[in-house]
C-alpha cells in the first residue's frame, strides 16, 4: 500500500511547473482569444460567446468535423482488429521476435511529413511504385489529386501503413504476458481457438487495448502533418480534416478569434470521448 | 503453425514497400525518376547524399534536430524520475488528478498550440532555440516519461527501499546506485518514447525556428516546395530521417513491448 506523504509534491514540482508553463500559458491565451474581435492593430474588443456560436452554426466547421470523426472511426475500425490479429499470428519467442518488432516500429520512427512525403512519392501516378501497378497493370484509374475516393483511401491506408505496429505491438506484450499454464488449462478442457481467445488471450489484454484505442483515437482525431503534406486537404476540401482547416484559419488566414473558439471546441471534444471511453474501460476494475 | 507466421511476414512486407521505395528513389537521378516507373535504380548515383552532406542548410537541419531532440530526452526523463517515484510511492493531495491532467496534455491538438507557442516563446526571447523546441516538446514528453516510468517502478516491491533504508542509505544514494539499476529497463524505453516523439514531431518544431535552430523536417519542406520536383533529394533526405530512429530502437528491442504494457491506465 502506498503511504501518505505530502513531502511528495516535492518530487513532483518540476514535472508540474515545466508542463503548466507549456500548457496553461498557451491555453490561456488561446481562451483571450476566443471571446475577443480585433480589426487589426493589436486593438481587441470583447465579444462574448460569439465565435462559439458562429463556429458550432457554421456549415464548414461541421464538415470538418464530420471529415475528422469519418477518419477516426474508419481508421480505428481497421486497426484495431488488424492489430490484434497480427498479434496473435507472431510466434512467441526465438530470434525472430525482436526482428519483427524492430521492423513493425519502424514507420513509427519516421518524422511526420516524412511519412506525407513518402506517401506522396509512393502514390504519383506513373512514377510512383504504387500508382503505378495501380494505374498501368492492375489498369484500375488511380489519382488522388483528382478523385476525392482515391485521396480518401490513400490517406486511410498512410494511417494504417503508420500506425497499427502500436497496435501490434501493445496486443503482443499483453499477450506474452500469459502464462503457458492457461493454454495448457483450455487445452485439457478442450477449448476452441476462438474460445480461447475470447476468455483468456481478450480479458489479459484489456489494459494494454483500452491504451491503444485510447492512443489511437486522440492521436488520428488530431491527426494533421501527415494528410497534409500527402492531400494538402484536397482534391477541393474533401481531405481537409478539422485540425487541417484549424491550421487553414489560424495560420493562413489568421482569424484568431474563429480560430481561438474552435481550438478550445475541438480540445473539449478530444477530452470528452477520451474521458468516457476511459471512464467505460476502467469500469468494471474499480467494483 | 506454417499459415499462421503469413501475416506478420504480408504484414512486414506491406510496411516495408514505401520506405524501399523512398530509399530506391534517392539513389536515382532526377531524369530517371521523372522518366517513369523503375524497380530498380538504372544509374546508381549518390548526387542526392552529396547534396545533403555538403551542403550547410541541409546537414546543419539534422545536427539542429539531434541537438534538440536529446536535450528533450534528457530533461524529459531527469524531471519524470522524482515525479514517477511520487506516484508509485506515496498518496498524496490531488494525486490521481494530476496524474490525469498530466495524461490530457496529450489530448491536445498541436495545431491547437501553435500560434500560443510562438508567442509564448518570443516574448521570452527563447524563439529560434534548440532550447524553445526542447521545452515544448516536454509538453507531451513528460506525460508518457512519468506514465511509462511509474509502471515499471510500481513494480518493483516497496520491501526494496524499506531494506535499503535499514541499512542506513540517504535517499539520493538509494536511488542512484540500487533504484536506477533495477528500473534501468524502463529508463530505456522512457527515453525512446520521448526520443521518438521528440524526433517525429514537426510542427511545433517549424513554428518555433526559424534559421538557427531549423530542424531538417522543416528544411525539407520549404527546399521541397522552393526546389521544385526535386524528389531524388528530397527521398535522401527523408532517408537518412529514418537511420537515428532505426539506430536507437535497436538498443531497445528487447524491451519495446514491455514499455507500455507495464504502464497503468
Amino acid at each position: 500500500m502506498r503511504s501518505v506523504n505530502q513531502k511528495a509534491w516535492f518530487f513532483v514540482l518540476p514535472v508540474l511547473v515545466l508542463v503548466a508553463f507549456n500548457a496553461l500559458i498557451p491555453i490561456m491565451t488561446v481562451v483571450n482569444y476566443s471571446v475577443q474581435e480585433t480589426f487589426g492593430n493589436n486593438q481587441f474588443f470583447w465579444h462574448g460567446l460569439g465565435w462559439f456560436q458562429d463556429i458550432l452554426q457554421s456549415d464548414r466547421f461541421r464538415a470538418a468535423l464530420g471529415r475528422q470523426v469519418l477518419f477516426t472511426v474508419m481508421v480505428l475500425a481497421i486497426q484495431v482488429p488488424l492489430g490484434i490479429v497480427i498479434a496473435l499470428a507472431m510466434p512467441r519467442k526465438g530470434f525472430w521476435v525482436p526482428v519483427c518488432l524492430v521492423l513493425m516500429a519502424l514507420p513509427m520512427l519516421i518524422p511526420w511529413n516524412v511519412v506525407g512525403a513518402m506517401w506522396n512519392i509512393f502514390t504519383l501516378p506513373k512514377i510512383g511504385m504504387m500508382g503505378y501497378f495501380l494505374n498501368d497493370v492492375l489498369g484500375i484509374r488511380y489519382d488522388m489529386t483528382q478523385d476525392p475516393v482515391a485521396a480518401w483511401v490513400t490517406i486511410v491506408v498512410m494511417d494504417v501503413w503508420h500506425w497499427t505496429s502500436l497496435v501490434v505491438l501493445l496486443c503482443y506484450a499483453g499477450l506474452v504476458s500469459i502464462p503457458d499454464a492457461y493454454y495448457q488449462a483450455a487445452k485439457i478442457d478442450g477449448a476452441s481457438p476462438w474460445k480461447v481467445f475470447r476468455y483468456i488471450q481478450l480479458p489479459k489484454m484489456k489494459t494494454v487495448l483500452t491504451i491503444a484505442i485510447l492512443l489511437r483515437f486522440m492521436d488520428s482525431f488530431n491527426v494533421y502533418t501527415e494528410p497534409f503534406v500527402l492531400t494538402g486537404g484536397g482534391p477541393g476540401n474533401s481531405t481537409t480534416l478539422l485540425s487541417i482547416d484549424l491550421v487553414k484559419i489560424a495560420l493562413g488566414q489568421f482569424d484568431l478569434g474563429p480560430a481561438a473558439a474552435m481550438s478550445l471546441i475541438y480540445f473539449a471534444i478530444t477530452l470528452l470521448v477520451s474521458w468516457l471511453f476511459y471512464t467505460l474501460m476502467t469500469k468494471d476494475d474499480r467494483r | 503453425m506454417r499459415k499462421r507466421s503469413l501475416i506478420p511476414l504480408v504484414y512486414i512486407l506491406f510496411l516495408l514497400l514505401p520506405i524501399y521505395w523512398l530509399l530506391a528513389m534517392s539513389f536515382k537521378t532526377t531524369n530517371e525518376i521523372l522518366a517513369g516507373f523503375t524497380l530498380f535504380p538504372q544509374t546508381f548515383t549518390l548526387a542526392n547524399y552529396r547534396t545533403i552532406f555538403t551542403d550547410p542548410t541541409w546537414y546543419w537541419g539534422y545536427i539542429n534536430s539531434i541537438i534538440y531532440v536529446s536535450i528533450n530526452t534528457v530533461l524529459s526523463v531527469l524531471v519524470a524520475l522524482p515525479a514517477a517515484y511520487a506516484f508509485s510511492r506515496y498518496r498524496f493531495l490531488g494525486d490521481k488528478h494530476l496524474f490525469f491532467w498530466l495524461l490530457t496534455n496529450r489530448m491536445a491538438p498541436a495545431a491547437v498550440f501553435a500560434l500560443p507557442f510562438f508567442q509564448l516563446y518570443s516574448a521570452i526571447g527563447l524563439f529560434d532555440t534548440h532550447i524553445a523546441v526542447a521545452l515544448a516538446h516536454c509538453l507531451f514528453n513528460i506525460p508518457l516519461a512519468v506514465w511509462i516510468l511509474e509502471g515499471f517502478m510500481s513494480s518493483v516491491p516497496k520491501e526494496l527501499d524499506e531494506t535499503a533504508y535499514v541499512d542506513g542509505y540517504s535517499f539520493p544514494r538509494f536511488f542512484v546506485t540500487i533504484f536506477l539499476p533495477t528500473i534501468k529497463a524502463g529508463v530505456g524505453v522512457a527515453a525512446f518514447f520521448c526520443f521518438m516523439f521528440s524526433w517525429v514531431e514537426m510542427l511545433l518544431a517549424k513554428t518555433l525556428t526559424a534559421v538557427y535552430a531549423k530542424p531538417i523536417v522543416a528544411t525539407m519542406t520549404r527546399t521541397a516546395s522552393s526546389a521544385g520536383y526535386e524528389l531524388g533529394l528530397l527521398a535522401a533526405a527523408g532517408t537518412l530521417t529514418i537511420i537515428p530512429g532505426a539506430i536507437v530502437i535497436y538498443f531497445v528491442r528487447n524491451y519495446i513491448a514491455k514499455g507500455f504494457a507495464l504502464g497503468r491506465v
